[in-house]
């Protein structure tokens, strides 16, 4: 055999190799896309509750895990509390009854969203009473600014200025 | 007048600076109970070493109660254990159990190995009373007084220092409440 030919049939070897090692790994892949967020096995009445339970559970913190929510943490007062969540949405209650529900029972804390109420006001408000601040301290100084250009001149002050600018 | 606004930012920064410095000694673990103030749930759940008997709040009796959340899944309540039989001791409170999410086997040879502190301890498998008061996880104490108000919710395990100092002050005042109480009831 040619050497030429060796090297063609280890070519045409390694592209057909190739292709069975490109569907191996595509189908590796395919089996490695799993979901990588605790998954559990709910069964919900309706579409609409399905979405709801998605959406609380990531409004909802995890009291023990504390920087996520229920729907990310695995822990075990996480999956008891997705649990009762569940339960709650199955009875038929209504977001705020949840909320109501969770916040009686943990506080205020488990709201990733914080309630209005007197304790939050400063929370709420202070932001754009910040801004409203900031805009009315430059609107000031603005009009401080356009204020200190129109100086008048007295007819001699006027004289020397053109004076000094005639100069050149 | 310009000079102070001149100083303005500064200010700005040093306070700003106060309130993220007081932020680096703060404990993000330590939380409020949400409980504190207000009744204890009833609840409807066996006892730990007679299934067949339900208990109930009024079943915890004593005029300071102690509930301590447990579990044999949970490290730290072993570690806890020894104190909590010498608390048992104390006469001015009952201690019971809240075997909270356990498998009542381990949990009843736990008791035997360890000894067991408690008047007696609640079974709550599916952890209906520990969503109801709160809990996030175990050892939790909770101290309930004479009229049924949860007073104080401590997580985490309890020993001699953390006796004295978070728990000693409570009872203490609670015993000097009751007897004001009494007096009261006596002049009434």
């Amino acid at each position: 055999m040619k050497p030429t030919s060796i090297i063609s049939a280890i070519t045409k070897l390694a592209k057909r190799f190739q292709l069975l090692l490109s569907i191996i790994l595509l189908n590796v892949f395919a089996l490695c896309n799993v979901n990588a967020s605790p998954v559990d096995t709910f069964e919900f009445k309706d579409e609409a509750t399905k979405v709801r339970f998605q959406i609380l559970s990531k409004e909802l913190r995890c009291p023990k895990c504390q920087n996520q929510n229920l729907a990310d943490s695995n822990s075990k007062i996480a999956v008891d509390l997705r649990k009762s969540l569940y339960n709650l949405l199955q009875e038929g209650k209504s977001d705020q009854e949840i909320i109501d529900f969770m916040v009686y029972r943990y506080g205020d804390f488990v709201l990733y969203r914080p309630q209005l109420n007197k304790q939050t006001y400063v929370l709420w408000f202070a932001p754009l009473i910040i801004i409203f601040a900031f805009i009315i301290g430059v609107l000031l100084v603005l009009h401080k600014r356009s204020k200190a250009k129109q100086i008048d001149l007295s007819s001699h002050e006027q004289a020397n200025l053109d004076k000094i600018l005639n100069k050149k | 007048m310009k000079s102070v606004i001149r100083f303005i930012p500064l200010i700005l920064f040093v306070l700003l600076g106060i309130l993220l410095y007081r932020g680096l000694f703060l404990n993000p673990q330590a939380m409020p109970s949400a409980m504190i103030g207000k009744p204890l749930p009833n609840f409807d759940l066996p006892r730990l070493k007679a299934i067949e008997e339900k208990v109930g709040r009024d079943d915890l009796k004593g005029n300071i109660v102690l509930l301590n959340v447990w579990a044999t899944w949970c490290v730290q309540c072993k570690y806890e254990h020894p104190y909590l039989i010498d608390i048992a001791r104390d006469p001015r409170i009952k201690l019971y159990g809240l075997n909270f999410t356990d498998d009542r086997n381990a949990a009843l040879s736990w008791l035997e190995q360890y000894q067991d502190p408690y008047e007696f301890s609640i079974f709550d498998e599916q952890g209906a009373l520990g969503l109801d008061i709160g809990v996030f996880g175990a050892p939790e104490t909770f101290v309930i007084d004479h009229t049924g108000i949860i007073r104080k919710r401590f997580a985490g395990p309890v020993n001699d220092k953390i006796w004295q100092k978070e728990f000693l002050p409570l009872i203490e005042s609670l015993e000097a409440e009751m007897k004001n109480a009494e007096i009261a009831q006596g002049a009434s």
